[in-house]
């Protein structure tokens, strides 16, 4: 028996996500404290991605209502921020609607390890529900992304329209601390700002466990032919309902990143828009890789803003055709197209040095 | 109870429209596994030329047959719309065959490049169509008064589906395109040129949202995002009536308008679209391929 | 020998239209037991109703164990031990060949295992010797899609094989093989069989003739004869079958 190798390990490497992280942690050095923050955003944006890869780029499963989870992660940390504001006061928006005492649901909030519990329990509760009753019927494919939707819809529906719990339209807003730190300080924005560079590398090594693991196999497996995994003996409904779930709580861990950054949070940001986007920033940067949903991320927002700032038509054409021209031309996105040109040097630096009669006999 | 009536008449009404832009979305769905998310464009793009037309007429001709306009601009909505989805299916769908999620994320660029086309053409600005003198007022029906604009609506629709309905069941081209949509390579090896068959299958589904776009004018202001509003619905109709037949289609945005309406009637807006969302998800346990499907016993997804 | 599978007046209908209609048979143990008859004669269905694809409308399927596979989900009855190979060759093609293996070799396939647990040394053995008898060590780390489709069909029988099931069900598993790959696959088959039954549907019938302990014919859902391949080819009502749908076929052209 001729033995080549181990049986089991192919090479791994961490490169990518080492030089990533490297110019995060540096980043700060050479930016405004405006441009921290709104990288900081991104950076959140990011941990989101990376629930989205899990879900579409590994499991194969489109879900177009991401959103309503980055949404509620948000909303949880708002509300403990918006009580810490008001310092035991009604919020502001109640008052307006003529509210005259705090709703029971919104008195746990009031402690702030609480609040970041709910904005991982919460996403992940919903998710189950949802994802148990869509994918135990084994509705699939593009039913579930459109009733995914649907729900990112009749969320938005119901956060604009219950204005005395939600605040409506305008969301929930004028923070003025964190934790009794000063959000509108220099230090704190920075302390934020490698807060979530932590949680990003956190979620991005939690990932990587899952993918690393038979399970993240079983994922793709299921990607690739939902019945045959099924016939290989494993209940793809179980596997579905967790990677959702956990992809649904790192969405809120994203929005719970998010809203002490960004000050506002409003039933705009879970709509239809803003949850297809999310996935096109996994698409461009590249599906099925963890550094391209990162990549994607930070890259297109950051185009995004740069653009967008000053010629807002633009920026509807150009993500426009990203979408695609990314889809057909691209579908392994950046991270793909890079991966593709590494080999083809690669295999040009091979012909050049292989002896062709070696090549002949590893073909026999 | 009489108010009540007229909301269910309207909710006829809007689910009529719903209808019309569900069938395009359903054929081709069925046709080629595309989903199309630029399908609310093609609606929008049927209102505008709607829009466009009303104001040739305002501008060259005599007011005294400017009434006519409409009968001119509904043909035109569906011409457009379809030349548009014509060029779409040759262009971009026809490289997005059997990836149905691609196919949407694709679409939904398409979408949002027509949009913002539509922006820089039309402006951002709601803009108001004039409806025509004669279909101003409404029938007087037992103290209640039914809008001749959502009467000439349903009666719209159901000459649409019955032409949709003649052309599919009882045409040599309708044959073609059922063929191909129960089993394409089957349908290809008897000599059926499945593109042609495709991309023409397209181009009705999208002329049909076109005459949605045009009928559209007859209830309110149109804009550039005026297909948004509508394309979750339209999908939501087809996950309910499930795929590939017109009855599917006619059950299912039915239960969609209808059951909005009286929701909406009972309680609030807001409410009223989460418990319709609450009601297709415990369909979906009880029949999770919706109303009607074709059986195929083809192996997988 | 003790059956494994016990087939009980079965009927599955597709709306109205009986594929399988009241039909009684048994696998037994270490059999290789094949499945024959003309197109639409239900064979197909058959196998989809032992591993849980379509739910009969009468009778019951009784495992060794004495459960009921009718009752039970797809993964349910894998995990009691009965595996299927599909007509069309499908592996997974976005994981690597070992770990197609890896993932058909492991014997609880709860979500917690699949986090937690790493296989055992005497999986990886397994696993190792059986990529040998099939001949892709050597690829481990390729892809699935690089291979031929022979060797595609031969990974899924691999599958199958380091599942250690006790029935296998294999459906035209040497369609479209070359007649070398046909031998080999055979040559495979009774390897196999020294481990478990093996169901196998085929049209081939030099393949049947070379392999089958007990053969089935089965004709417009019904059972027709069984037996082993010599008495089976002598019986009239069998050819009749055979030979009379090709007289009609010619005379239609």
């Amino acid at each position: 028996m001729k033995q080549i190798g181990n049986l089991n390990k192919a090479g791994k490497n961490n490169i990518t996500i080492i030089i990533i992280m490297f110019l995060l942690c540096i980043a700060p050095v050479f930016l405004s404290d405006f441009r921290t923050n709104l990288l900081g955003k991104f950076v959140a944006f990011a941990i989101l991605a990376l629930g989205i890869d899990l879900i579409w780029g590994y499991t194969g499963i489109l879900s177009l209502g991401h959103g309503v989870y980055f949404g509620i992660g948000a909303y949880c940390m708002a509300m403990y921020l918006k009580l810490e504001a008001d310092g035991g006061k009604l919020p502001d928006f109640m008052s307006w609607s003529g509210r005259e005492s705090l709703p029971w649901f919104w008195k746990p909030f009031e402690i702030a390890p609480v609040a970041v519990l709910m904005a991982l329990v919460l996403p992940t509760l919903i998710a189950l529900i949802i994802g148990y009753l869509t994918f135990k019927n084994r509705i699939k494919g593009v039913y579930f992304s459109i009733l995914t939707q649907a729900l990112s819809i009749i969320f938005v529906v119901l956060f604009v329209g219950q204005q005395e719990f939600t605040g409506g339209t305008n969301g929930i807003t004028n923070f003025k601390t964190i934790f009794h730190f000063s959000l509108a300080s220099g230090s704190t924005k920075l302390w934020l700002y490698y807060i979530s560079v932590v949680f990003l590398l956190l979620a991005f090594f939690f990932c990587k466990f899952i993918i690393n693991r038979r399970v993240g196999k079983v994922l793709i497996a299921i990607r690739d032919g939902e019945n045959r995994a099924r016939f290989s003996g494993y209940n793809p409904t179980i596997y579905k309902v967790f990677v959702y779930c956990i992809s649904a709580a790192l969405a809120g861990l994203a929005g719970a990143v998010y809203v002490p950054q960004v000050g506002i949070i409003s039933p705009a940001e879970m709509g239809i828009v803003p949850s297809i986007e999310m996935v096109i920033w996994v698409a461009i940067g590249g599906r099925g890789s963890l550094n391209g949903a990162i990549i994607g991320a930070i890259l297109v927002n950051l185009m995004k803003s740069g653009v967008s700032e000053k010629f807002p038509a633009v920026w509807s054409y150009f993500i426009g055709i990203a979408f695609v021209v990314v889809v057909i031309f691209m579908p392994s996105g950046l991270v793909g197209a890079f991966n593709k040109l590494k080999s083809k040097l690669k295999s040009i630096k091979i012909n050049k040095s292989a002896n062709p009669a070696e090549d002949k006999i590893l073909m026999e | 109870m009489s108010t009540y009536l007229l909301q269910i008449f309207n909710g006829v009404s809007v689910s009529s429209i719903l209808m019309l832009a569900a069938l395009g979305l359903a054929i081709t769905f069925g046709l080629m596994k595309i989903i199309n998310m630029a399908h609310g464009e093609l609606i929008m793009i049927g209102a505008y030329v709607t829009y466009v037309i009303q104001n040739i007429f305002i501008q060259y001709f005599d007011k005294s047959i400017f009434s006519l306009y409409y009968i001119i601009a509904l043909p035109g909505a569906f011409v457009v719309a379809a030349l548009v989805g014509y060029l779409l299916e040759i262009s971009i769908i026809k490289r997005l065959y059997g990836r149905p999620l691609d196919s949407l994320l694709a679409t939904w660029g398409v979408s949002l490049i027509l949009q913002q086309l539509a922006r820089s053409i039309f402006g951002a600005p709601n803009v108001d169509v004039k409806s025509p003198a004669w279909l101003e007022g409404g029938l007087v029906l037992g103290g209640t008064q039914l809008p001749y604009k959502r009467l000439f609506i349903i009666g719209l629709v159901i000459a649409c589906i019955a032409g949709v309905y003649i052309f599919l069941y009882r045409t040599a081209y309708g044959r073609k395109i059922r063929a191909v949509m129960q089993n394409r390579s089957m349908a290809q090896s008897l000599g059926i040129n499945t593109r042609k068959v495709d991309s023409i299958t397209f181009a009705m589904g999208a002329g049909l949202a076109g005459i949605a776009g045009g009928a559209l004018t007859l209830l309110g202001s149109i804009g550039p995002t005026l297909g948004t509003n509508y394309i979750v619905d339209t999908f939501m109709v087809v996950v309910l009536g499930g795929v590939g037949r017109i009855v599917g289609t006619v059950t299912g945005s039915a239960a969609i308008g209808i059951g909005n309406t009286t929701f909406e009637f009972f309680t609030n807006a807001s409410l009223g679209k989460v418990l319709v969302f609450l009601m297709v998800i415990i369909f979906l346990q009880w029949k999770p391929q919706g109303f009607f499907t074709i059986n195929s016993r083809a192996l997988d997804e | 020998m003790s059956p494994v599978l016990e087939i009980n007046d079965l009927t599955v209908s597709f709306d109205g239209f009986k594929a399988v209609n009241n039909l009684s048979t048994a696998v037994k143990k270490g059999d290789i037991h094949f499945f024959i008859g003309p197109n639409g004669a239900g064979k197909t269905t058959l196998l989809d109703a032992i591993c849980g694809r379509v739910k009969p409308a009468a009778g019951n399927i009784i495992f060794r164990d004495g459960s009921d596979v009718t009752k039970l989900s797809e993964h349910e009855i894998v995990e009691l031990g009965i595996g299927r190979k599909f007509q069309v060759p499908s592996v997974f093609n976005g994981i690597t060949i070992y770990e197609n293996m890896e993932l058909a070799a492991v014997k609880v396939r709860s979500l917690y295992s699949s986090l937690f647990a790493r296989l055992t040394k005497e999986q990886n053995e397994r696993i190792k010797a059986v990529l040998n008898t099939i001949g892709l060590y050597e690829d481990r780390y390729n892809f699935p899609a690089k291979l031929s489709h022979g060797q595609k069909q031969w990974l899924e029988i691999g599958m199958l094989l380091v599942q250690q099931p006790e029935i296998m069900l294999l459906d035209e598993p040497v369609a479209g093989m070359g007649r070398k790959e046909t031998e080999k696959t055979g040559e495979l088959l009774r390897q196999i069989s020294r481990q478990c039954s093996v169901v196998v549907v085929e049209h081939d019938m030099e393949f049947v003739r070379e392999c089958a302990n007990t053969v089935t014919v089965l004709h417009e859902g019904a059972l027709l004869d069984e037996g082993d391949m010599e008495s089976v080819q002598k019986n009239p009502k069998v050819i009749e079958v055979y030979l009379g749908r090709g007289e009609r076929e010619r005379l239609e052209e």
